[in-house]
């Protein structure tokens, strides 16, 4: 285990390349599908087979999704684009090359802001973003002599994203892999999932003693399905970095993989280290040129983003960061959040609703907000009656809510009287009780007065016994104090 | 071939050609050579020999090649015939086995321009699996053959005075232009100092594009592949290398190193500025003049087995074909005599982009002109 | 441009090609010669020219996102030099 004044004297470098599968029907250069899941070499075309005399064809919405990434991250969007090939043979590179983008990728720089697990904000710059086509799958079974080559998955569109080498640590990787999902299922242009394939990530670790301005020499980790493990490989990589310069030991520029149940990474220097990709511009694909229009219009389709919500919900909503950012995690929850605000002011207690139990239910049940079965309307009086205290909180949400899930319709005030739930906040009415159980209890209250605070909760118990649990907790509370203080 | 079947075509069959379209010969061929028609002991030119030869010996009226530098205009010239290489993107190249994607451009064989206006109007055009194809409107070819104006006709000095130029072309092609000279058109000499450069630009891009175009004979998803191989590399290369012949290996071999990232700038990107600036000329040059004249070939058809030792010497048969092919304009070879041993030579006339129509009627008056 | 041995091996395992001694000796001579020829291109003053990326007039030649005609599973395997019913089989990478 390596000295963490040792390790300290480090600066940990990382850059992280994020291919994204695009939501899109049809596939980047040809027409069949892009589903996911069916039955070996079904979705394939004489194109995506790579026979000769065929030509690819660029698919206008993949052109769409990645431009809306580019515009979400404030990249520069090129306007004139051209592709380009990338030579090498593998039994899933049907052509023998993929078509890419080189150079002039479609987005030019731009920024990821991230937030850390202790509240930092930080920015983290893209170098940029391009449009590809993925590879089909290669399986290398143990009993089998041959590998077994499935095309389905060849030619599904893919945006690549490469950050600049920004993170310093592997909570900030961690932190731009969520926002990063985050901001591809808020555009709808990609799910997200590491674990099913849909979002994969290469990071490029390095290290430097701190203070020095020189990047180390970098080395390529592949193969981590996940964003922990993603983090985990970045931690075992600055470790074995370290202890290499430490011992005077040159680190080597490679590709390595990553291996999940020891979590260690493992190199894996082959021929294809010294593959050349030749790359050059595609002949067979006219140049795509994002006019003004185009642009426009794609600009005005875009929802709003997290972070601007994010802000949104600090500022006008008054809403501290912890809510704002459980709220914004999913932009159907975002929204549904905002249109619950256009019918109630109570947006701490819309946010508490929303959080708490609308969210435990949609989980429980694996539903998305659009199934959630209570109107807005109805949700946002279930929010006030809290709010003016003509319920207490937890009746609201124990009680009432629950109810309201089998009877959407219902009106809460109407609900709530019809099971007798209104409590009773009227001073005038409290008093005599809370008066009669201090008077009933005097051993109980001298120890109270003596120390034993404690005691409140079962002062508290009385009165809502005596009530018949009407008595709103908050009023019952501040009467018993002043009684008891006395 | 979708276009022509729905015109009522009647496809009579598939030819010989050069392996992958790569060759001037029709030597380079798994099925054997072909022989010209008007000397069996002498090439037919290539790529698309059989093509040419099927027209000659009147085997069909029409018939089909590529043209990637040359290919259906100088096998025309060798064999007596006509042939025409339309402006590039003008035909779809769906369906095309692919040689060098940003050349390849499908031509027509025929013994009258007439036939070969009219198959044109069928193929040419639009198609949307092609990207690359024009979206321009196809004018009625056969129908516009009428030629009546007074043309400005410019020739390229250095074709003319090229030392590798057979005497007897050179007297053909200058007669020709003397006979416009003397029905008023305008005739004059002009320089292309960059006509020597057009090969090695050729060269370069087309082997380039080439080598990543074969890739997909991998031997993985069809076609041949090796019996002997026992691991994943060797399958590739023994499929490769016992599948491809020779020329192809070489130009593959070629295609690789010019992209290779230590000299890609030094030679491809070089090539593509070359390109540029060879295609702005001759735009400019088409622009002041209607037509440039030059020769198909710098000689006649040459006997078999002449060449193949000497790769260099095989790509300078392409010296007057392949600047059409890197400026992408339209190109059409019409025979203009034969040489003294009875050997068919070519006239070449070249316009600007998209005036096949032009280019057409043009070659029909020279031939009613000098027949 | 003197082409020498190892240049061939690298070309060669790039293309997936393979020569024998012979071959490699011709391959070699073949290509110096091409390659000088080519270099002439260096008299050429190209300061200032952009380089030709594409031959097409066209632009924006675009697909809207519906599933097309696909091959069927059969058709698709029908060539495959080896296969079984779902798979297209390679031999396997040698470690």
């Amino acid at each position: 285990m390596l000295d963490k004044s040792i390790k300290d004297t480090y600066e940990l470098v990382i850059g992280l390349e994020v291919h994204a599968q695009l939501l899109t029907k049809s596939k980047m250069y040809t027409s069949d599908s892009t589903e996911y899941g069916n039955l070996p070499n079904t979705h394939i075309s004489v194109i995506t087979l790579g026979h000769p005399g065929t030509l690819p064809k660029v698919n206008k919405r993949a052109v769409e999704y990645a431009v809306k990434m580019g515009i979400a991250c404030n990249s520069e969007i090129t306007r004139r684009n051209i592709f380009a090939r990338k030579n090498y043979f593998y039994p899933d590179l049907p052509k023998g090359y993929q078509i890419t983008q080189d150079k002039g990728p479609i987005c030019v720089g731009g920024v990821v802001p991230i937030t850390l697990p202790d509240g930092t904000e930080k920015e983290v710059a893209l170098t940029r973003i391009h449009m590809e086509e993925d590879a089909g799958k290669s399986m290398h079974l143990a009993g089998e002599v041959d590998t077994l080559v499935d095309f389905n998955r060849a030619g599904v569109p893919l945006i690549e994203i490469v950050s600049e080498p920004d993170m310093r640590s592997s909570e900030e990787a961690y932190a731009y892999l969520v926002e990063i999902k985050k901001l591809v299922r808020y555009l709808d242009i990609c799910d997200g999932n590491m674990e099913e394939g849909s979002l994969r990530c290469d990071a490029n670790i390095s290290v430097r003693k701190r203070g020095e301005s020189a990047y180390g020499k970098k080395v390529e980790v592949k193969n981590m399905n996940s964003f922990r493990n993603v983090a985990r490989a970045i931690e075992h990589e600055f470790e074995r970095q370290v202890l290499l310069a430490e011992a005077g030991v040159e680190i080597v520029s490679e590709t390595r993989t990553f291996d999940a149940t020891t979590g260690t990474t493992a190199s894996m220097r082959t021929k294809e280290d010294l593959n050349d990709y030749r790359y050059f511009p595609e002949p067979d694909l006219s140049p795509v040129v994002i006019s003004e229009e185009w642009l426009q219009s794609v600009r005005e389709s875009m929802p709003p983003l997290p972070r601007f919500l994010y802000q949104k919900f600090m500022q006008t909503y008054q809403l501290p960061a912890y809510d704002a950012g459980v709220l914004t995690e999913s932009k159907e929850i975002a929204l549904y959040f905002e249109a619950l605000c256009t019918h109630t002011q109570a947006y701490k207690g819309a946010s508490n609703m929303v959080m708490g139990p609308v969210k435990s239910y949609l989980n429980e049940l694996t539903l998305s907000i659009a199934d959630f079965p209570i109107p807005v309307e109805n949700l946002a009086k279930l929010v006030d009656l809290a709010d003016t205290g003509k319920v207490s909180a937890s009746v609201a949400t124990q009680r009432l809510f629950p109810t309201m899930l089998a009877r959407p319709e219902v009106d809460p005030l109407a609900l709530a009287q019809e099971l007798n739930l209104i409590q009773e906040s009227d001073t005038a009415s409290i008093l005599p009780i809370v008066e009669e159980v201090v008077a009933a209890f005097p051993d109980k209250v001298a120890a109270y007065k003596g120390g034993k605070k404690g005691l409140l909760g079962m002062f508290m118990g009385e009165v809502m016994k005596r009530s018949k649990g009407k008595a709103d907790p908050k009023v019952a509370t501040q009467l018993l104090t002043e009684q008891l203080e006395k | 071939m979708e276009r022509l079947l729905q015109e009522d075509a009647i496809i009579i069959g598939r030819l010989n050609c050069d392996e992958f379209g790569m060759g001037s010969s029709n030597e380079n061929s798994v099925h054997g050579k072909v022989l010209n028609a008007a000397d069996e002991s002498r090439v037919p030119g290539g790529s698309s020999g059989g093509s040419a030869v099927a027209v000659q010996a009147n085997l069909c009226t029409v018939s089909l090649g590529t043209d990637t530098g040359g290919s259906v205009r100088q096998p025309a010239a060798f064999t007596g015939i006509v042939g025409i290489k339309p402006t590039y993107s003008r035909v779809s190249r769906w369906g095309l086995i692919a040689y060098a994607s940003s050349f390849d451009t499908i031509g027509i064989f025929s013994r009258e321009v007439s036939d070969n206006a009219l198959v044109m109007e069928i193929i040419a055009g639009h198609d949307k699996q092609d990207s690359t194809a024009s979206r321009k409107m196809v004018p009625a070819y056969s129908t516009l053959l009428h030629f009546e104006k007074r043309a400005r006709v410019a020739y390229l000095k250095e074709s003319i005075d090229s030392p590798a130029l057979q005497p007897e072309i050179k007297e053909n092609t200058l007669q020709v232009l003397e006979k416009l000279k003397a029905e008023g058109h305008t005739v004059e000499e002009v320089q292309f100092p960059l006509l020597k450069y057009v090969l090695p630009t050729y060269y370069i891009l087309t082997t380039a594009e080439a080598s990543s175009n074969l890739s997909r004979f991998d031997g993985v998803k069809y076609g041949y592949r090796s019996p002997h191989a026992h691991n994943l590399e060797s399958m590739y290369k023994l499929t490769r290398s016992e599948g491809f012949g020779e020329e192809v290996k070489r130009r593959i071999m070629l295609g690789t190193f010019v992209l290779s990232a230590s000299y890609y700038d030094a030679y491809f990107t070089k090539a593509q500025k070359v390109r540029k600036l060879i295609r702005d000329f001759t735009e400019d040059l088409l622009n002041k003049y209607d037509y440039i004249v030059l020769p198909t070939t710098p000689s006649t058809a040459f006997k078999f087995g002449e060449h193949s030792g000497d790769p260099v010497a095989m790509y300078l048969e392409d010296l007057f074909t392949v600047p059409a092919s890197v400026s992408g304009v339209p190109a059409i070879s019409i025979p203009n005599g034969k040489d003294a041993q009875g050997l068919p030579i070519g006239l070449q006339i070249m316009a600007n982009a998209f005036k096949e129509a032009e280019l057409y009627a043009f070659a029909a008056y020279v031939l009613k002109l000098n027949p | 441009m003197k082409i020498d041995n190892s240049t061939i091996q690298k070309l060669a395992h790039l293309s997936r090609l393979e020569f024998d001694a012979q071959g490699v000796e011709k391959m070699k001579a073949d290509l110096s010669q091409i390659l000088d020829w080519m270099e002439q291109l260096n008299e050429v003053d190209t300061e200032g020219v952009e380089p030709l990326t594409t031959m097409s007039t066209e632009v924006n030649v675009l697909r809207e996102d519906v599933l097309g005609e696909h091959l069927p599973h059969e058709d698709g395997l029908k060539n495959a030099p080896q296969r079984d019913s779902d798979y297209f089989r390679v031999p396997k990478v040698l470690e």
